[in-house]
């Protein structure tokens, strides 16, 4: 197995608007170590969420290569891909986008429809992702009854509860006070270093980048600094 | 939680729009039944019309009378089985209001026609020999509260009594009861002999015919010669086949089927529209829960399939409703004379039931399908990146 998680070789990526077409990436290189937190700061405009995209298969490089675990996902079609996010990647958003009919325990349990679990298994593990986030005791809550803290942490356990390779987040605390930030980004912390998980995170908060272990900065489309903690 | 659940919140989470949407569905599955059913009761005479029976009617008019001799000659006609005939009373019992149909008859060659219309051989046999004895269809017997051997005062609104009056008094022989459930027993039947020997106007005749063939197949000719025996007397016939005859006497009201299908599309068209465009609006308030949906790894066509779900629960449990409320009021009008007199088959058939549930269900596709198909092809990268 490869130490790479993720292998980004020679991507581009062109946007066609109207007459107008767009290159962002123009062979991009990088590669993610497994178990790595990484975080991607730049100016808007610079491709972080492009990028972060790309990665989670929701969008797909116009050319070039992009491995997961040392397999090309941009071949994969969309149902294979949907399936792919489904058992490797967990996704965070800035706006948490919770569905607000539902309580946290049944937002956290929305990916487990898509595994074949007991409901047993299923509640179990909807309750250790809610205990994890430190949010046990809300989890008959409505979206609407939460703080914006609380919602992202319902977000966290939603993103881990199917147990993915991966946590994609993208701009997890722009919405949030420093204090609620700092929750988040120790939980994400948490995540990375006891239960291995590789999380990418774009974010333009310094502070927030200082959380990571690798913090890459993003221009126009080219990495233009890396920095790797001791 | 299961997809039935998610489309149930998705469903419930505007309770408004919901309750809206459910009252217009409920409306028109309610109207298709409540309409279906009157529709129903004016087609019976149609669907339980015999297809070896011919009517034959004076072709200037079926108010306008014939001779009675016409049933011997028709009987002689090659291809016909039987003959009998009939004549308009116009009864009603103590008040004009109380409508009471009643047909003036040869008894024993009707009920030899009419072999739907079920009585005892005791009461055929006390009828055939009673003149002034009547035959009560078991409808019409239940609404006025009649017993065999009453003996009850039947008014004509056309007729009069030689000795003046408008008022037979007759004794109930028998009360008829239909072959199967669909035969009307809403009227009675008059022995013509006591008829004519009370009634004021001179001579005897008969309003129609009704002659059963010996084939089907036969129909056609049988009336042609029917109608050429009599051509160029002083009473033209006209013989069609029974369907036929039962068909133009309700379409004198108006092509009352026609017209209930009208109101009915006219209703499904509004609904189409308001319920499409409800739920066109709501998968487009909730573009972003979709694509989230599909981050999360839902495949698209699970996304369509939940949608168009959605329609198809909405349409079901207003059309049920409706269905079901109609099918109520329907059997409690059943339950009132007055109703009953008018429309004798008013029943929502299984006929009905199963078109209702497959309007039900097509209006779930029309309505869920754009959606659906919006929610499908539906970028998640589009959707995500806005707001």
């Amino acid at each position: 197995m490869t130490d790479f998680i993720y292998e980004l070789k020679q991507v581009h990526k062109k946007f066609v608007k109207g007459q107008e077409s767009v290159e962002i990436f123009d062979g991009l290189d990088l590669g993610i170590k497994r178990g790595d937190f990484v975080s991607i700061m730049g100016p808007s405009g610079s491709g972080k969420t492009t990028l972060l995209n790309m990665l989670g298969g929701v969008d797909r490089p116009s050319s070039g290569a992009l491995l997961f675990d040392g397999n090309p996902i941009n071949d994969l079609n969309e149902g294979q891909l949907a399936k792919w996010r489904a058992d490797h990647i967990g996704f965070i958003f800035q706006f948490y986008n919770l569905m607000p009919m539902l309580t946290a325990e049944k937002n956290v349990e929305l990916p487990l429809l898509l595994k074949k679990l007991s409901p047993k298994k299923r509640k179990e593990n909807v309750a250790t992702a809610l205990e994890l986030v430190g949010l046990g005791e809300r989890a008959k809550h409505r979206p609407n009854e939460l703080s914006g803290g609380q919602q992202q942490r319902v977000a966290i356990a939603r993103a881990i509860v199917s147990d993915p390779d991966v946590l994609l987040c993208d701009e997890p605390t722009g919405d949030l006070d420093r204090s609620t930030a700092t929750d988040i980004l120790e939980n994400l912390q948490l995540l990375n270093k006891e239960f291995n998980k590789t999380i990418i995170m774009v974010t333009h908060d310094p502070v927030a980048a200082a959380y990571a272990n690798t913090s890459l900065h993003l221009d126009k489309g080219v990495f233009v600094e890396k920095d790797v903690a001791a | 939680m299961n997809d039935f659940y998610l489309i149930r919140k998705n469903l419930t989470r505007n309770k408004l729009r919901m309750s809206l949407n459910l009252f217009a569905i409920f409306i028109a599955f309610f109207l298709f039944g409540a309409l279906g059913s009157i529709k129903n009761a004016f087609d019976a005479g149609v669907d339980l019309a015999a297809a070896d029976r011919l009517v034959v009617v004076n072709s200037i008019s079926f108010t306008q009378t014939l001779p009675v001799a016409y049933a011997n000659k028709i009987k002689s006609i090659e291809g016909v089985r039987k003959v009998t005939w009939a004549n308009w009373f116009g009864g009603y019992y103590q008040d004009p209001k109380q409508m009471a149909m009643t047909f003036i008859v040869d008894p024993e060659s009707y009920l030899d026609v009419y072999s739907e219309l079920q009585l005892t051989d005791n009461e055929k046999n006390r009828w055939f020999n009673n003149r002034q004895g009547v035959v009560v269809g078991e409808q019409l017997a239940k609404n006025y509260g009649w017993e065999k051997g009453d003996r009850i005062p039947i008014s004509s609104n056309i007729f009069s009594l030689h000795e003046g009056g408008h008022t037979w008094d007759v004794v109930i022989d028998g009360i008829f009861k239909g072959e199967t459930e669909g035969v009307d027993t809403s009227y009675m039947l008059m022995h013509h002999k006591y008829f004519f020997e009370t009634q004021a106007y001179p001579g005897e005749w008969l309003g129609w015919l009704t002659v059963t063939t010996a084939d089907p197949e036969l129909n056609e000719t049988i009336s042609r010669a029917i109608d050429q025996q009599f051509a160029n007397s002083s009473a033209e016939t006209e013989t069609t086949t029974e369907a036929a005859f039962n068909k133009a006497f309700i379409e004198q009201v108006g092509d009352i089927g026609q017209i209930i299908t009208l109101v009915v599309l006219a209703a499904f068209f509004s609904i189409l529209m308001i319920v499409g465009n409800s739920m066109m609006l709501s998968v487009r308030e909730r573009v972003k829960e979709i694509a989230v949906l599909k981050t999360l790894g839902f495949p698209s066509a699970r996304v369509f399939i939940m949608v168009l779900a959605e329609s198809l629960l909405l349409a079901c449990v207003g059309g049920l409703l409706g269905s079901v409320f109609a099918e109520v009021m329907i059997g409690g009008l059943t339950q009132v004379p007055a109703i009953t007199r008018i429309f004798p088959n008013l029943v929502i058939t299984a006929e009905t039931w199963m078109t209702a549930v497959f309007l039900m269900l097509l209006l779930g596709c029309l309505t869920g399908f754009f959606p659906a198909l919006r929610a499908l092809k539906l970028k998640t990268i589009d959707a995500l990146s806005k707001g």
